[in-house]
């Protein structure tokens, strides 16, 4: 009911924009209204629609706060939101009507980094900033500088999942079984390989699925012979749990490791028992018990009726990333705006300080959480900061930000999370 | 040795899920000449019907036979029942226009039951429950077997001998083969052609029905979109066999399964990726078209023009 009724809504709004458009005044400008117009787009419909409506809530629940704060400057937040189906296609159409026909000041989206990247030059180029809660491929960034993200990025996570198998698990072969169709899971492959392989480990196996594949037992035999202490599966939740379930089936019960894609409440009934002895790395841990993440918690809960996972927590500190840009900027001129998001430091957030860096990525901290499918939660593990503690190594690539955002600092601050060694923080 | 019985295990486990569907495509083509796009849709719309007769009675906290045989049986109902309402409204009306016409219909019907899907259930991984408690069987060696997948075969092999049955041994079975030899006769012959072919569409449902709620007791992700890759699977199986001919349907399935997880095992040895295990079914289509457009089994009917 209330989807026909959003679809009503969206004709009609597409008809009165399409009105604006024929009376020839740009009425629908955001500097006129008393509205700051924000637009959010994200998967409720598709393949990951579990990433954003966690996303979505997220955001929701950080604009409910600030507007009941009084908004920013006096104006309040106005959130359109739109569905992209998971697609990149449609990630990219639905960014255009954002930008050109509701006039949003300021972009929120996407997770899953092959639709930020298909949506990141629509507002490169129409200069709107926009900030990605959660696309860890380094790539999204390198767009432009309208894109910056509130998470840390692949190489980052990969290493650490490395650092983990080796380190903790004492491992020293690795299978890695990624998805051949997204960004995000090739850029885990790669970053895993070098690090594990860095550590003394051997990759002896490299297979991949797509997210329409029937069953996974083939590449898993495959996989199977080749004994490897672990298996890397740098996938989403929708597949993950499945291949989980088909390889315990298959009498393979080595530990399995994963990242924040397999963060979702699906993935305890995809996957059940089978999930017993795997790790992810993940964005913050629900059961930090410090007061900001714990608030946190509780008021989401009591808005949503479940409890967050990182990609919630991830939107609200974007969200809430955004508003303090808007307000230093103050207003949503574009540059101001772009200069006042790409100079965060030390932002709150509950994910962690956030600081953005010269490459517009933020410089955090990592979690290693243990699942636990009996009581359906993520346990703390360990925490695994990037090179040098995380306030240092971002005041270095802080300093390095007025020479310019060429593609050189890029790759060399990529460099740095690479070559980190194993500084594995407990 | 182990290895490979294990993959062809898991390749025929796929094959027999492909079979299934591909009965219903052959069905509907031997009597209507239509290839129905929309089969594979059915194939989802059974997972769902299942999931939500498994959901709403309760079979999904306690697994019994007994409530995977009700989920198993009122879900082919339900899709035989979508079935038949597929074919009186949306082709029966168009059925007297060109070929074509139908086709398009088909496509249609196959985007519509796909976004009504989305719409109902939004397109997110559902977790089908598990019905039956699965254990593991070793073979052999390293070979083992699930329970699930021992349940796939046993299944689909019993509803195949139940298809023989109607077909060969019933009136409506003799009715449906002279309905296919030729519709026109068998109309003059007193047969009511309108109920054969919609008994068609009700029993080659029914069977992808099975499929959608087998298949999710191996593989618990249903999605609404599901339905696309398996269907054109399970078609190109209906084409290798010979379009129209039943066993042709069962060979096929298991031939396309089988070749498309040796193709994930072994492809690498002659360069061939794991990732293009979907290429390899319309490789074979491209190849049966160009080598024997009959299929395996079909026979070779020149079609006057």
């Amino acid at each position: 009911m209330t989807r026909a009724f959003l679809t009503l809504a969206l004709i009609v709004s597409i008809f009165s924009s399409f009105a604006c458009v024929q009376k020839g005044g740009n009425g629908g400008a955001a500097d006129t209204g008393d509205t700051i117009k924000v637009g959010v787009y994200v998967d409720l419909t598709g393949q990951t629609s579990s990433f954003g409506q966690s996303t979505k809530n997220g955001i929701e629940l950080a604009v409910e706060e600030i507007n009941n704060a009084g908004g920013i400057n006096g104006k309040k937040i106005e959130l359109i939101v739109e569905d992209d189906q998971g697609r990149p296609e449609q990630a990219k159409t639905v960014v255009s009507k954002l930008i050109n026909q509701d006039k949003v000041r300021a972009l929120l989206g996407e997770v899953a980094s092959t639709n930020s990247l298909a949506a990141a030059p629509v507002a490169q180029e129409a200069k709107i900033p926009m900030i990605t809660p959660s696309s860890t491929n380094p790539k999204v960034t390198e767009v432009g500088d309208y894109i910056s993200r509130v998470c840390f990025i692949d190489p980052f996570q990969g290493s650490v999942m490395a650092k983990f198998a080796a380190n903790t698990l004492k491992a020293k072969t690795a299978a890695i079984f990624g998805d051949v169709n997204s960004d995000y899971s090739k850029g885990l492959t790669q970053f895993f390989e070098e690090e594990f392989t860095k550590l003394g480990g051997k990759v002896v196996a490299k297979e991949a699925y797509t997210q329409t594949d029937p069953d996974f037992k083939g590449q898993l035999t495959k996989i199977r012979n080749l004994k490897p202490d672990v298996i890397y599966i740098p996938g989403y939740y929708g597949q993950v749990g499945i291949i989980a379930k088909q390889a315990r089936e298959l009498d393979m019960n080595m530990p399995l490791l994963g990242g924040d894609g397999w963060d979702s409440p699906e993935l305890w009934k995809l996957g059940g028992a089978a999930l017993k002895n795997t790790y992810i790395s993940n964005h913050y841990s629900a059961e930090n018990p410090a007061p900001e993440i714990q608030n946190f918690v509780k008021a989401y809960k009591a808005k949503f009726n479940v409890e967050p996972d990182s990609l919630a927590a991830l939107a609200y500190d974007a969200a809430k990333v955004l508003a303090d840009a808007i307000k230093r900027a103050g207003g949503t001129d574009s540059a101001k705006l772009r200069d006042a998001i790409n100079s965060t430091k030390n932002f709150p957030g509950v994910t962690g300080q956030i600081t953005i860096d010269s490459s517009r990525n933020a410089v955090k901290p990592a979690v290693v959480l243990e699942l636990d499918p009996t009581a359906g939660k993520f346990k703390f593990k360990e925490t695994i900061a990037p090179e040098g503690s995380a306030p240092s190594a971002a005041a270095n690539t802080n300093s390095n930000s007025n020479s310019g955002m060429t593609a050189a600092t890029n790759a060399n601050s990529t460099n740095s999370y690479t070559s980190a060694n194993t500084n594995a923080t407990k | 040795m182990d290895t490979f019985v294990q993959q062809l295990i898991n390749g025929l486990t796929i094959g027999s899920i492909y079979a299934l569907i591909a009965l219903g495509y052959t069905m509907v083509y031997g009597i209507l000449r239509l290839i129905n796009f929309a089969h594979g849709d059915i194939y989802m719309v059974g997972a769902y019907a299942g999931f939500m007769i498994a959901t709403s009675l309760g079979f999904a906290a306690n697994p019994s036979a007994l409530g995977f045989g009700v989920t198993l049986i009122g879900s082919m109902a339900i899709a035989a029942g979508i079935g038949m309402a597929i074919e009186r409204f949306a082709y029966r009306p168009v059925r007297k226009y060109s070929k074509m016409t139908t086709l398009i219909t088909a496509i249609g019907m196959s985007l519509l039951i796909e976004y009504l899907f989305v719409f109902i259930f939004s397109g997110t991984p559902r977790s089908f429950p598990q019905l039956l408690p699965n254990e593991n069987i070793t073979l052999f060696g390293n070979a083992t077997i699930s329970t699930s997948q021992i349940l796939i075969f046993v299944v689909s092999i019993a509803l195949m001998m139940v298809l023989q049955y109607i077909i060969f041994r019933t009136k409506m079975g003799k009715a449906m083969r002279a309905v296919s030899f030729n519709i026109t006769s068998a109309k003059l012959m007193g047969i009511n052609t309108d109920f054969v072919i919609a008994f068609t569409f009700a029993l080659g449902s029914a069977l992808a029905a099975a499929g959608g709620v087998l298949t999710a007791q191996y593989n618990p992700k249903i999605e609404p979109l599901m339905g696309i890759m398996t269907g054109l699977k399970a078609f190109v199986a209906a084409v290798l066999g010979g379009i129209g001919n039943i066993p042709g349907a069962v060979l096929g399935g298991l031939l396309i399964g089988a070749a498309e997880t040796l193709v994930v095992g072994y492809g690498s040895y002659v360069g061939i990726p794991s990732t293009y295990r979907d290429a390899v079914a319309f490789a074979i289509l491209i190849l049966v078209l160009l080598l024997r457009p009959a299929g395996l089994l079909g026979s070779n009917v020149q079609e006057k023009v």
